[in-house]
Parts: structure tokens; C-alpha cells; sequence
């Protein structure tokens, strides 16, 4: 898959409400181009309720059905089962949550419907804050990162919804991130053509939330790629494989970087590096991610 | 585009929903169509869909709706995108 | 037509069932149980061929209805008390999307301490929330109203959710005769539904984004007109499904003996009909008393509450308390009143908890308002 293989039609509209530099408007391209027309989507409280832009306009050429905070997998359910009954599984029924919503006052709602064997795709567009509200913690920030309610920075690690996920044992389940269109693209795809529940999360480095210049989102999820805070897997049928630079870092085949490499560009962590280094907190950022990449060997590497 | 006959919050697709938000641009992208390659990157990247992929792969930036964040300029290999300040320009 | 002897949560069963929603959602909680049992037996019979999805909160079955109504489907679901509470804040989504989701509550006290009887409270204290309320007080009124709940959500001059409430075991788990009418007149009065807005690929639009005051406020007051168009259609529509079944339950109040009558009770669910053998005692024993049911809160029958206070006092009996203030109905009987009537108007709580209200209790109550002996606003029971 190279990028001129890529549709060129644009569902989300030019002129919206997204702040310059947007990841979410980045994710909802490549995810629009995947998906197509034949789409419905369901939306939570999120930064996307403001990229819709305001009534009585919308920036989204598919329809979209905003629902409660903590409903979006509810919501969809629904939707999916009308349009079962109304013999429509042509359409592509879609949840696209925050990690708030997600993580955290959504995880109900979806934990339900994966078990319920709902037939959508749950999509987790995950910036580690609740960035709409104006940057607070969500259980998907990292450990020491400055939140509006973290001023110190986070005093716990993020959880690993990924593998909270694949203890549904659903039949597709993926991690990615704005910066590889093609990874993103193709485990759309793949979604698409799998029935059952489907769940893909997306990182989605935020400029505001994280304190970075607006030029640098998809830098900033490469970076978090090449230091393991993040990687790319797809999980299909209880098979895990790891994707991409992830697959070469599980495999040792290219050395991890150092994830001081990625939080030095954040200013979520520069009271780590100012006034002066905060080794311990530095040192347990590291070993949080080097027992993730222990982990992920003991369980997805052959012998 | 049907008009549902009901009063709730409904809204209907618009391009510019929020008018033309090429004004919120600090830093404008200039492109110098010699350098660039057609990689595509700025096109695939771009938050708004504000770069026109054309029919030959070379692009063309959509000035009405530019916010001018710089990812395009960022991501291009070539550096065939270059970011100006937009008041410069003006003077 | 049939006679179907059973509980009003299966005659509710069997009429949610007769509307063909395409979907159901759903989640269990004491004493709706028995009647999404009832659903899942239809199911599995082949009786009901519309989805029927067993969500894990009732707070998701709301969600899953307004996302079902929203692809265009009909929809229908069942809660009580906690349930219902769970489901507050979608109850104000349905009614705000104008999706015309049909549900059925049966009324159940709120914890804690954990309490499965009847009370008003869970119903009352979501009246504000845009949704049509009906309260029923018997097995064949819950078969008619189910069946009547659908056609008027979903007319054109409404188009808002509706609840059904039925008071927990007193009528939930008591069994009555119902006459059920063939399938055929069902079809025919409630038509193919025809959803007035949907999440359509062929026409897109996003429902639920951000809007100013200036729209805000217009979709309020359209709420508050189609409230306002239902309390007309209430009466018209029961009409049309009198001419098809044969049976009326249809007005906002039903009058019990109101003829001369000097005090006239006003009193919902169960206690209402609970008040007619109260009535008929009294009268026996000469007294000039008649009942006014209410059937229907939202929209609040206010030309029919003044009607009745231009002709004699008001004896009220609610089986909700607005803590800090005094009974709902109390209160908005009196608001109806106001510079309308001078008509003396009495409120009495009663039978909070799931405490029995025997139609002797509804007499003495009476009895001490038409004496003028009860106090503007009395708790009636309360065993110290």
C-alpha cells in the first residue's frame, strides 16, 4: 500500500473546527478514506463534538450520531441492530471515542458490547487527556505527565487498555497511530471485512495537550513508536503480530530508543528535565516501559 | 441535501462550517513545486485536507482553509514546503 | 380477539411485542423482569423477530434505543426505579433527538434501603425530562396504552418518547383479563413506522453537534409545542383505537362519578383505582364525592384540572414526595388552579415505601378533607 493508493474522496470537510495541527482531524482522514460513504458514526463527548463544528452545519459528509459521554458503544449497538433489521449490513457502523471515553467512562458500555459480539468497529482516538475539557487526566496518560489535574504530573502509569481489550478475545483487535497511514488504512480495512466487534486504537499526539509545536503531531508519534511508549500490533483471531517498527523492536532486530528521546519534546514533562533532572522519576518511566517490552516477549515472541 | 421536517439538533454537511479558517494562519506554507518529489506526504498528513492532490500527483495548498500548522512542511523529505510568516508577506 | 389472563408485565409483553418495534433492548431489574422474560420467550418461540439486544446497564438499553430510533427503527424497552434513575440522563437525549422510543416503567420504590414495592418516585422525578407520561391502573388500560404509546410518539405533531408507568406487583405481577385483538388491528392502527429524521449515507447529517442559545432555545420550545399537540392527540387517537378494539383508555383524566359531586379526588395508578371502591362506599353513604384519575402528567392536564376546580374541592393522594415541598400532583394541581378557581384544595401522602392503600384508607382520608379537619398538606400512615 503506498499513499497514491489512497481514495482521494475527503469526508470530513475543509473549514472545520479543529485546532491547527489537529492529530484527530489526521486519524479521521486516513479512517474516513478506509471506511467510505457507506458509514455511520457514532460520537461521544470528545473533541470531535467540536470538529463537527457548529449547527446547523457539519464538517462530516457521513452521518454522525453524537451520543453521551459514556454511550458510544451503546449507542452503536443500537444502530447496528436496526440497520440489521432493516437488512442495511452494507453500512459500516463506527464508534470514534476519546481516550476518556474509552478508558475510562465508556469502558462499560464497550466492554458490554464486545461481549454482545456487536458487529462494529470501536475506534479509540487516544491523546492521553481529556483534551476537550481543557487538558485534564484520563487513566490513558502517562505516569508523571502534566495534566491541568496532575500539576505535579501523574502520580500513576497509564493503563494497557490494549490488553484489556484482548481479554474480550474479539475476533480483530489493533493498535496504531496517526503517523503510519498505511498501518492505520490497512487495519481499517481489515476491520471492515471481519464480522463481529472490532476494536482499533489509535495515538493521537495532541499540541495543546501535550505541549509540543503544532508542526510536529506526526513526529511526535513516530517518536513515540521508535521509544516503545507506543506499538503497533494487531491481534486477529487470538493471533498477535507485531507491526512495522514495533515488529523489529520485538523482535531486537532494531534497538529500542531511550524513552527520554520522546518526552523531551513534550512540555507535559519538562518539570522532569527543569530546573534540574528528575532521575528517579526519569528512571521509572524507562523501567515501566522496558517491563511493557519484557512482557510483550514473554508472550508474543517463539522460542 | 432533504431537510428533515423536525426541530432538533440536526445539522447538514458545509464546506468552511466554520468559515474560511485559512484566517486563523500565523505561519503560511509555501510550496516549491521544482523541489517537491509527489511523495504524497503532506497530502496524506495535512489536518484539514487542505493539500489538492491533482491528477498527477503534484499538489497545490487550499489557502481558504490552510491553518497554517506546519505538519506538511515537517513532514515533507525534500523540504519543498517552507513555512513564512504570514505578515511578513504582507509588507 | 382474545382474552389473555395474566400479569400487566406480560400484557405489556404481549402488546410491545404486537407493535413490532425492530428493536428491544433491555436490561433486568425487579419487577420489570417478568416482563423482558416475557420478550425473551417471545424470541424464543419466533414470536418476535426484531432484535432484541441484552445490554449491561439499563443506562446503555436507553442508548441502544436512541441509537436504533436514530437509524430509524421502532424501538422499545422496560425499566423501574434504579433502572429508570440510571437512564436519567438519556431519557433527556431521546427527548431532545425527538425519537419517539416507547418504554415501560414499573413504579418501585428508590434505595436505599432496598425496597421492591410500589412508590411514584422514580417516574415523577424524571417529569422533566420532555418524555409523555402515562400511569395506568389496569392490565386491559396497559395493553391499550402500550399500543396507543407508540402511535402517538410517533405522529408527525409529537414525535417524543413515551413511558408507560405501571405500579410495581400491584399491577406488574397481578394477573387480570385483558382482551387482546388480533394482530391485523394492531398493523393496521399503528401503520409502518416512518421515522422523521435518520442517520441516512444517502442524505448525511450529524445529529447532537454543538449549538448556540439562539437554536438551543428553538428546540426546546418545539418540545414544549409537540407536549402541547399530545395533550390533544391523547383523546383523538384512544378514539381510533376504541373504533378498531372496542376498548377506550384514552383521556388525560378518567372521571368516576363526577356528576354533582362537591369533592372530587384526584389520585394516579394503582390508588386510583383503589379510589373508585372508595367512591362508590362513599357515595353509598351520601356523600357528594367523585374521582378524577390521572392518566396522564406530562403533558399536565391543566384546562381539565381547572374544569374540575370550578366545580367543587380537591382531595389529592400522591404516592411520590418532592422532599421539601409536599406531593408532585398536590403541587401542580394547585399551580392549574391558580387564578382560576378558588377551590379548596388538599394534598395527603400516602402509601410511600410500597405501604397499602386499601380503599378504607382512601375513605378516611377523603372523609377528613370534606370535614375540613385535614391540614392543607397531610402524610396519611405514618405509624409512629
Amino acid at each position: 500500500m503506498a499513499l497514491k493508493d489512497f481514495p482521494l474522496d475527503e469526508c470530513l470537510l475543509q473549514g472545520n473546527a479543529s485546532c491547527p495541527g489537529c492529530p484527530a482531524t489526521i486519524g479521521l482522514r486516513l479512517v474516513l478514506k478506509a471506511l467510505g460513504r457507506k458509514t455511520i458514526m457514532v460520537v461521544p463527548a470528545c473533541c470531535t463534538a467540536v470538529i463537527e463544528s457548529l449547527y446547523p452545519h457539519t464538517s462530516f459528509d457521513v452521518p454522525v450520531m453524537n451520543i453521551a459521554f459514556e454511550a458510544a458503544a451503546a449507542g452503536a449497538s443500537g444502530v447496528e441492530a436496526a440497520l440489521r433489521q432493516q437488512g442495511r449490513t452494507d453500512i459500516t457502523v463506527v464508534a470514534w471515542a476519546g481516550d476518556g471515553g474509552t478508558y475510562d467512562i465508556g469502558i462499560q458500555a464497550l466492554s458490554g458490547a464486545l461481549e454482545r459480539g456487536t458487529n462494529f468497529i470501536y475506534i479509540c482516538y487516544n491523546n492521553q487527556i481529556y483534551s476537550n475539557t481543557g487538558i485534564q487526566r484520563s487513566g490513558a496518560t502517562p505516569f508523571a505527565a502534566w495534566t491541568t489535574t496532575t500539576v505535579g504530573g501523574k502520580t500513576e502509569f497509564r493503563k494497557e487498555m490494549g490488553e484489556i481489550i484482548l481479554a474480550h478475545h474479539i475476533p480483530y483487535a489493533a493498535q496504531t497511530c496517526i503517523s503510519y497511514p498505511e498501518d492505520l488504512y490497512c487495519k481499517i480495512k481489515k476491520a471492515m471485512s471481519i464480522k463481529g466487534p472490532k476494536y482499533i486504537e489509535i495515538l493521537a499526539p495532541c499540541p495543546p495537550g501535550w505541549r509540543f509545536s503544532m508542526d510536529k503531531t506526526v513526529e511526535m508519534g513516530r517518536m513515540a513508536v521508535d521509544t516503545g511508549a507506543w506499538s503497533l500490533w494487531e491481534c486477529e483471531n487470538d493471533v498477535m503480530t507485531f507491526n512495522g517498527k514495533s515488529k523489529l523492536i520485538l523482535e531486537k532486530k532494531v534497538e529500542r530508543k531511550p524513552v527520554e528521546d520522546w518526552i523531551k519534546y513534550q512540555g507535559r514533562f519538562s518539570h522532569l528535565f527543569k530546573p534540574e533532572r528528575d532521575e528517579k522519576r526519569l528512571k521509572a518511566i524507562q523501567e515501566h516501559v522496558d517491563l511493557l517490552w519484557e512482557r510483550y516477549r514473554k508472550c508474543y515472541v517463539k522460542i | 441535501m432533504k431537510k428533515y421536517p423536525v426541530e432538533t439538533s440536526l445539522s447538514y454537511p458545509k464546506l468552511g462550517a466554520m468559515g474560511k479558517t485559512g484566517s486563523w494562519r500565523v505561519f503560511k506554507p509555501i510550496l516549491d513545486k521544482k523541489k517537491c518529489v509527489k511523495c504524497l506526504r503532506c497530502w496524506i498528513f495535512c489536518p484539514e485536507g487542505s493539500i489538492r492532490r491533482e491528477k498527477d500527483d503534484s499538489v497545490n495548498i487550499d489557502y481558504d482553509f490552510c491553518k497554517g500548522c506546519g505538519v506538511c512542511a515537517n513532514e515533507c523529505n525534500v523540504k519543498a514546503i517552507i513555512m513564512e510568516r504570514e505578515e511578513a508577506k504582507k509588507k | 380477539m382474545t382474552v389473555m389472563m395474566d400479569t400487566g408485565n406480560r400484557i405489556a409483553a404481549k402488546a410491545a411485542v404486537m407493535a413490532k418495534p425492530e428493536v428491544v433492548a433491555a436490561y433486568p431489574i425487579t419487577p420489570q423482569t417478568t416482563l423482558v422474560e416475557a420478550i425473551a420467550e417471545y424470541v424464543a418461540r419466533g414470536e418476535y423477530t426484531g432484535e432484541y439486544i441484552c445490554v449491561e446497564s439499563e443506562h446503555s438499553a436507553m442508548c441502544a434505543c436512541i441509537g436504533a430510533s436514530a437509524a430509524g427503527s421502532r424501538t422499545f424497552t422496560a425499566t423501574s426505579s434504579h433502572g429508570l434513575l440510571l437512564m436519567h440522563e438519556m431519557l433527556h437525549w431521546a427527548a431532545l433527538a425527538r425519537l419517539p422510543v416507547v418504554m415501560c416503567n414499573i413504579n418501585r420504590v428508590i434505595g436505599p434501603g432496598w425496597n421492591i414495592w410500589v412508590d411514584e418516585n422514580d417516574s415523577i422525578s424524571q417529569r422533566d425530562t420532555g418524555w409523555i407520561q402515562f400511569y395506568c391502573s389496569s392490565n386491559q388500560e396497559i395493553f391499550d396504552t402500550v399500543i396507543q404509546a407508540f402511535k402517538l410518539a410517533e405522529h408527525e405533531k409529537v414525535v417524543l418518547p413515551v413511558m408507560v408507568n405501571l405500579n410495581a406487583f400491584i399491577l406488574s405481577h397481578t394477573s387480570m383479563p385483558a382482551e387482546i385483538p388480533d394482530q391485523h388491528v394492531v398493523d393496521e392502527y399503528l401503520g409502518k413506522y416512518v421515522p422523521k429524521w435518520k442517520l441516512d449515507i444517502d442524505n448525511p447529517t450529524t445529529f447532537g453537534n454543538i449549538i448556540g442559545p439562539v437554536h438551543y432555545y428553538k428546540v426546546r420550545r418545539a418540545m414544549q409545542d409537540a407536549q402541547l399537540n399530545a395533550k390533544k392527540l391523547i383523546p383523538q387517537i384512544a378514539k381510533e383505537w376504541s373504533k378498531l378494539s372496542g376498548y377506550f383508555h384514552g383521556d388525560l383524566l378518567e372521571y368516576y362519578k363526577c356528576d354533582g359531586a362537591e369533592h372530587i379526588l384526584l389520585s394516579m395508578g394503582a390508588i386510583g383505582a383503589e379510589s373508585k371502591i372508595a367512591i362508590d362506599e362513599l357515595q353509598k353513604a351520601g356523600q357528594k364525592i367523585g374521582l378524577a384519575r390521572v392518566r396522564v402528567i406530562r403533558p399536565f392536564p391543566t384546562e381539565e384540572i381547572i374544569k374540575l376546580g370550578k366545580q367543587a374541592d380537591l382531595v389529592v393522594i400522591d404516592r411520590n414526595i418532592s422532599v421539601g415541598l409536599e406531593g408532585a400532583l398536590f403541587t401542580e394541581v394547585k399551580a392549574a388552579l391558580y387564578g382560576e378557581s378558588d377551590a379548596k384544595a388538599t394534598g395527603f401522602i400516602a402509601g410511600l415505601g410500597g405501604k397499602d392503600v386499601t380503599y378504607k384508607d382512601i375513605e378516611t382520608m377523603c372523609r377528613k378533607s370534606m370535614k375540613g379537619k385535614a391540614k392543607e398538606q397531610e402524610w396519611y400512615g405514618v405509624e409512629e
